[in-house]
């Protein structure tokens, strides 16, 4: 029962009364309605956009989100309607669906947000009207072909497809030239020989100058043996190939059942046979016919032209629009000469022996081709045969425009196949940036984390702010997550970034230690270049005391990166770090217990403003034996005597990895 | 002989060929036999209001929310405001769709379009239903009557009742238990009459039918079923 007729229920019930005065028995009880509601309007606020309709209408379909209770988990008790944070312009097509019955698929709307909505809202696209039904599986369609294409390219691309066999591997080059060079170079000598082999069977033909005796010889007759050696050549070749691909074929049966398998092998039988055949006059006859077979080498030129196989595709794709157009030709034809042999059979001489003697006519009247070999004499036989050229016209015209639509249709198909393959590679590079992208500003709020802890342990509390200033709430959120994951795995991640990935998935438990190890490597080595006043903190240090330790104390230089040797330093360049500089200079005594965790009692006192600077260390700087006080950011340490061991702030370095 | 016989026929194709060249550009009227419909749409949908809310609501027995929802519904199917009997009979087939309710809606046609104008207009039908979901028990067999007195000459007679009970029938198709039997109708009008006509003459007035059905209390009882129709 259609929906819009569900109000007239009322009116068939009271029309029962027809039936009551004759009835034998008593009637059944009517359903009483529990509670029968007045009939209210509901707002449906969709992204704003506010919808009005009676509850009864939405009711009418109650299996979907609408019409069922479903729709209570939109409900915002605040503004007492339903709000759902969806597309306005599919949800009005929606809402008509309830209104009229009929679901109407507009032309504007792309065909998957289309579905998606209908997904959402639980309606199925089968109740679709037929207004808009066939748009609607035509673009259905048209989007199946496009995910195909790209899964089928997505296939054809992924890489490194391990341990192929080498049947595999030969399969892939001979379908896809452009996976390796040598496949490459097989696919163009296959193609100069196939133009070699058709160019010699053409020019064998061509008379080729006299020989003494005054005869015209082609040139096959004259360089015979040149011309069999060619031939040999070539046959060799697509044997091989023929061969080749046999074997590295994944289904042999099938490859020998394929167009182009067939079309090989027709290209090198005749060498064959006639390899196998004597020059026996009575055979020689079919010999000829056999070499005729050779020209079907050009057909082989459909492997390397992609504009061939459209062609072909297309018409077979015609093939009901070409079949109408014979069958019409055939009965002009037939009805034609028919016409012509009576009216011209009076005239003398007439060229019109008999009706299939004029099908010639009839033929080429019709394509008019008009060679003029038979012309109609008497008066009847003109008039008939002017109308025959003027239908003949019309009925070839017809199917023709029916054909070139669909191999323009094809055509352009596989251009935009193209395109989009082209298209995606430049997509998914620009997309892998992304990604990198976020992974890195993981690893980046795994250092504010770690600057916050090392903040709360030196005891300021106001420039944690500073920290947490752009990271949302389900960033930081996500950022846990993988923090907690890499706590309960023991690794870490890598950001695909070689100057970055330095041996820092290894180690358990300490994903920033590797990084500090490696500055403390490098320290180690650049502390050879400088003066022994050097806090032995800088000694090296094995990296399992500091689990999670975040900080650090280094009298070092402002740059020891600086100093490490080029290469290392390449890779120090892309280290973001920062410092966190704590004002007053404690002592010396960076002993190995001080960088424990533990320690910070030690450390607190020290550091009671600290003043916080991201560094970036992107350019090598010279190895400065200045006191590192100046190269830094003001360091609050007044210091006149900047000796080293002394001046400097504690710095701990935080980095990123 | 043969080839001037051909002549004729060629100088015959080629005249009837100009003449159609002739037509197509309009310079050749030739006289049509019948006028071209089909050229011309109709081009006036016959459309039509209702009277005011409170004119109805004074004729009819209905609350306004009532009546606004009635011809909501009314004016969903029938956006011209009119509905006639072609359309009738589609919106009532379409609450059996087993069986054939076209004589049946042929019937509650002519018993809804009081003024015999061929269409059933809102006040029509509202009327038509305020008498049965509304009226009196006496208004509603009344009602009854007037939907089985076909010709409404104010009595039933065996032939009218005979149709009436064969389109009931039709409306529950063929697959029925127990198979529908030829007869079931005519022995049901049988039925019927020897129930209501009570001086036995053939036709059932409208004074015995009310007073024979006031006697039957299973029609008293099912007449009730009307009030909570809407």
């Amino acid at each position: 029962m259609a929906a819009g007729v569900a109000a007239w229920l009322p009116f068939a019930r009271a029309a029962a009364i027809g039936w009551m005065p004759v009835a034998n028995c008593p009637m059944p009880l009517a359903p009483t309605e529990k509670n029968k509601r007045q009939d209210e309007l509901i707002i449906l606020n969709v992204s704003g956009r506010r919808f009005q309709t009676w509850r009864t209408t939405l009711e009418r379909y109650p299996d979907t989100l609408l019409g069922s209770t479903e729709k209570e988990f939109f409900f915002n008790e605040d503004t007492k309607e339903y709000f759902f944070d969806r597309d306005p312009e599919v949800f009005r097509c929606i809402l008509n669906f309830y209104r009229t019955g009929k679901l109407h698929y507009p032309r504007y709307e792309c065909i998957s947000a289309y579905d998606e909505e209908l997904a959402f809202y639980g309606i199925l696209p089968e109740i679709i009207g037929d207004c808009c039904y066939e748009e609607y599986k035509d673009r259905k369609r048209e989007n199946a072909e496009r995910l195909m294409d790209d899964n089928d390219s997505e296939n054809n691309q992924e890489g490194s497809m391990p341990s192929l066999n080498l049947r595999q591997t030969m399969w892939r080059a001979f379908e896809n030239p452009h996976t390796s060079t040598l496949a490459l170079v097989f696919y163009y000598v296959t193609g100069f020989f196939i133009a070699v082999s058709v160019i010699t069977n053409v020019v064998e033909t061509v008379p080729c100058g006299t020989v003494p005796g005054n005869k015209e010889l082609p040139c096959g007759e004259r360089y015979a043996v040149a011309f069999f050696c060619l031939d040999t050549a070539c046959v060799m070749i697509f044997t091989v190939e023929y061969l080749m691909r046999l074997f590295a074929a994944p289904s042999r049966y099938r490859f020998m059942r394929s167009v182009m398998s067939i079309i090989d092998v027709v290209a090198i039988m005749p060498y064959y046979i006639g390899l196998v055949m004597t020059n026996n006059e009575d055979v020689s006859g079919a010999f000829v016919t056999l070499r005729v077979f050779r020209v079907f080498r050009i057909f082989k030129f459909s492997r390397h032209s992609q504009g061939l196989r459209i062609l072909g595709y297309t018409l077979k794709s015609c093939a009901s629009e070409l079949g109408f157009l014979l069958f019409s030709l055939t009965m002009a034809i037939i009805i034609f000469a028919t016409v012509m042999f009576y009216a011209e059979k009076g005239s003398s001489a007439s060229k019109f022996t008999s009706i299939p003697a004029s099908f010639w006519y009839t033929i080429v009247t019709m394509t008019t081709l008009g060679y003029g070999d038979m012309v109609p004499k008497t008066i009847a036989g003109k008039i008939f045969g002017s109308i025959c050229s003027l239908s003949g016209v019309l009925v070839i015209a017809l199917p023709v425009p029916v054909i070139v639509s669909n191999f323009s249709r094809i055509y352009h198909q596989n251009q935009r196949a193209d395109k989009r393959r082209a298209q995606k590679k430049a997509r998914l590079a620009r997309i892998r940036v992304a990604k990198t992208g976020s992974s890195s500003a993981y690893l980046h709020s795994k250092r504010n984390g770690l600057l916050n802890a090392a903040l709360e342990l030196t005891g300021s509390s106001d420039d944690e702010q500073h920290i947490s200033k752009s990271t949302s709430l389900i960033e930081s959120q996500h950022h846990h997550l993988l923090h907690c994951l890499e706590k309960t795995t023991g690794l870490s991640y890598l950001v695909d970034d070689p100057l970055l990935s330095v041996r820092t998935s290894t180690i358990k438990n300490h994903e920033f230690i590797d990084e500090q190890l490696f500055e403390q490597n490098c320290m180690d080595n650049s502390m050879q270049n400088y003066p022994s006043t050097r806090s032995p903190s800088l000694s090296s240090n094995n990296g399992g005391s500091t689990s999670c330790c975040s900080r650090r104390n280094k009298t070092t230089t402002h740059l020891p990166n600086s100093k490490v040797p080029a290469t290392r330093l390449q890779s120090m360049q892309e280290l973001s770090t920062i410092h966190i500089q704590c004002s007053e200079q404690p002592s010396l005594t960076t002993s190995r217990s001080s960088l424990n965790m533990k320690s910070d009692d030690g450390l607190r006192p020290n550091c009671k403003t600290s003043h916080l600077t991201t560094a970036i260390i992107s350019i090598p700087t010279p190895p400065a034996l200045t006191p590192e006080g100046e190269s830094r950011p003001p360091p609050s340490s007044p210091h006149p005597t900047m000796n080293i061991s002394t001046t400097c702030s504690n710095v701990v370095k935080v980095s990123a990895l | 002989m043969n080839l001037e016989g051909l002549e004729m026929i060629a100088v015959l194709v080629v005249l009837v060929l100009f003449i159609k060249v002739l037509e197509q550009f309009g310079l050749f009227e030739p006289v049509s036999l019948e006028d071209s419909v089909e050229d011309e749409f109709e081009l006036s949908t016959v459309c039509h209001r209702p009277e005011g809310l409170e004119q109805l609501q004074e004729q009819t027995k209905f609350s306004r929310k009532e009546l606004q929802v009635l011809y909501r519904g009314f004016k969903n199917e029938c956006p011209t405001g009119l509905v006639n009997e072609e359309n009738f009979k589609q919106i009532y087939s379409q609450f059996f769709p087993q069986g054939d309710s076209g004589m049946y809606a042929a019937f509650l046609f002519n018993a809804f379009d009081t003024d015999h104008d061929g269409s059933i207009s809102f006040e029509d039908f509202v009327a038509g239903l305020s008498v049965i979901l509304r009226g009196t028990i006496d208004d509603r067999l009344s009602w009854a009557f007037n939907l089985y007195d076909l010709n409404k000459d104010g009595c039933i007679t065996k032939e009218e009742m005979l149709d009436i009970m064969k389109s009931i029938y039709d409306m529950m198709g063929k697959y029925t238990y127990p198979a529908m039997r030829e007869e079931a109708p005519r022995e049901h009008v049988e039925n019927f009459f020897q129930k209501m006509d009570r001086n036995k003459d053939g036709v059932v007035t409208i004074e015995e039918f009310i007073e024979s059905c006031q006697k039957d209390e299973n029609i008293m009882r099912s007449m009730q079923l009307f009030d909570n129709v809407i």
